[in-house]
């Protein structure tokens, strides 16, 4: 009976079994890139880049109707003009990197809110932010499958030189790899990141896309001394939050991806009260 | 200014610096900072607080790149060794002794060979000798100051450098850490690698730097140490802060390019 209740959901319905593969599929690649943001002290800058994904999407839905294709081409040109005007604010004025980024990711909310507007309805503003899992199509399920299988091979690759890079950048530019340097690295980092952003989007929405990725990593931080020990955990975690999101989206009628990033966030802040590695209880003893 | 190292002029150089210039924001740090460091030489870069120490050896390692001027590498410049400051590395990043070590054989086995078997067995050799084989295992956010020194003092060795810059290797250590280090130096020294080492203690300094790279904003010297020392560039006595201010030592500086 209760094995009825936990596994119902997933057996009865065939949507309800695509959103837990799509999900966990892209917590499979979106986790190790989301400890390694962390790592890099780059959630801000994520969470500024899932959020100028925001007008290409609106504009290529506008011209395009609903098409995966389309809409992910919008979104990413518009997320590589928001990092090139990032790098320029930073570069030639006085603001820090955290404040160009403000600024931008406001501007592109509000104008990809505006822009949908335009023609579209109530209904189709939420999927635009929030995503649908439920209704991932057979193309988008194999797109999120091929994204993961890049993502993992790549940071297979790029691992020793992201720890590196990660701890000591100085040293990690004096190593010589003349065409393989340190500024590549981040660059490639960067592109993997938004790969999976621009993919996840149909699935989480712009909006919480961080959610699944982040919120995980940052939870696994404060049980996990060790980068070997928290990748796994982080996406334990993860998976934890997703089965936990669809059943609650599934019995108490949520719209999923609110209800993932929900238990996500919780597991976060709970993580940072209770945990074992620099929370608050660990500290106090 | 450039002054010539070494008598003989029997080496060559390895590295050559013609009027480097580096700002941060409207703060100049290096101002047509001239030199030539010759092959084999063993090098302190001395200087106050704020004189552009760092800022030259990162410069010399290709970390950040002259705002104007020029830097010449010999064909033969080698791979390039850099310590940096402590304060420079991330000391919570979540790795071990052992893997940060590791680092150092980075360029020979890149991202897919392993670790295991004969390079395992260096790094815990180079482990050994700083005095860290008993913490390989641990996370470096559980090393002591001096104890994170002594490990980028292993993973340094472990990139059997041909030019070797170092940052204030001596900054947190103890006198028998130190001692150790400057056996490594001069053992490297001997076998004719290039070593230029930035250092405030100028008791180390008169002690085992043959030459010295006199730095305030500008080069005011650059020569024998104990020649710099008799012409009081270099002095026990001097409070090193008042470097900036001499005007003859601006002129002299200026001069030096005619």
């Amino acid at each position: 009976m209760m094995l009825d209740f936990l596994t119902a959901p997933f057996t009865d319905y065939a949507f309800m079994k695509r959103a837990l593969v799509v999900s966990v599929v892209l917590a499979m690649g979106g986790v190790p890139l989301g400890v390694f943001m962390m790592l890099r002290r780059m959630t801000l800058v994520g969470d500024a880049m899932s959020h100028a994904l925001l007008p290409g999407l609106a504009l290529a839905f506008l011209l395009c109707g609903f098409s995966l294709w389309a809409m992910m081409a919008g979104g990413l040109i518009t997320a590589i003009i928001v990092a090139v005007m990032a790098a320029f604010l930073v570069r030639y004025t006085q603001l820090k990197e955290e404040a160009a980024f403000t600024i931008l990711y406001l501007l592109s909310l509000a104008a990809g809110v505006a822009l949908v507007s335009v023609k579209a309805s109530q209904i189709d503003l939420l999927h635009l932010l929030f995503g649908n899992v439920l209704a991932v199509t057979s193309e988008g399920l194999m797109l999120v499958c091929g994204t993961c299988v890049v993502t993992l091979f790549s940071l297979a690759l790029l691992y020793r030189r992201l720890v590196i890079d990660g701890h000591d950048p100085d040293f990690f530019k004096t190593t010589g790899h003349k065409r393989w340097g340190a500024g590549l690295t981040g660059l490639f980092f960067f592109i993997l990141l938004m790969i999976n952003l621009v993919t996840a989007f149909q699935a989480m929405g712009t909006l919480m896309v961080l959610g699944l990725i982040l919120l995980p990593s940052l939870a696994a931080r404060f049980w996990a001394r060790t980068l070997d020990g928290m990748l796994p955990l982080a996406l334990f975690f993860a998976v934890s939050a997703i089965y936990g999101g669809l059943m609650l989206s599934y019995y108490a009628e949520l719209p999923p991806a609110p209800a993932i990033t929900l238990l996500a966030g919780f597991g976060a802040l709970l993580s940072s009260i209770v945990g074992t590695v620099g929370s608050v209880v660990s500290r106090c003893r | 200014m450039t002054v010539c190292c070494c008598h003989e002029c029997a080496s060559h150089p390895v590295l050559s610096l013609q009027d480097i210039c580096y700002a941060y924001g409207r703060v100049k740090a290096l101002d047509q900072v001239s030199g030539v460091f010759q092959k084999g030489s063993l090098v302190a870069i001395a200087g106050p607080n704020g004189a552009g120490k760092s800022t030259l050896l990162k410069i010399l390692a290709g970390i950040i790149a002259p705002q104007s001027g020029q830097l010449i590498y010999a064909p033969d410049v080698g791979t390039i060794g850099y310590l940096p400051q402590i304060s420079a590395v991330d000391r919570t990043y979540p790795i071990s002794v052992r893997d940060a070590a590791s680092a150092g054989l980075w360029p020979k086995t890149g991202s897919c060979i392993s670790l295991c078997g004969k390079p395992r067995q260096l790094v815990n050799e180079a482990l050994e000798r700083v005095g860290l084989a008993d913490n390989a295992t641990r996370q470096i956010d559980e090393l002591s100051g001096g104890q994170f020194q002594r490990l980028l003092f292993a993973r340094l060795m472990l990139q059997d450098p041909d030019l070797i810059l170092l940052d204030e290797p001596f900054a947190a250590v103890d006198a028998d850490a130190t001692q150790k280090f400057m056996e490594i130096l001069l053992s490297w020294h001997e076998q004719g690698r290039t070593i230029i080492c930035v250092l405030h203690d100028l008791m180390l300094v008169r002690k085992y730097f043959p030459q010295s790279f006199l730095l305030a904003g500008k080069c005011l010297g650059l020569g024998h140490t104990h020649q710099l020392f008799e012409q009081n560039l270099l002095s026990y006595d001097l409070d090193m802060a008042e470097l900036h201010c001499p005007d003859e030592n601006n002129s002299f500086a200026d001069k030096g390019d005619v």
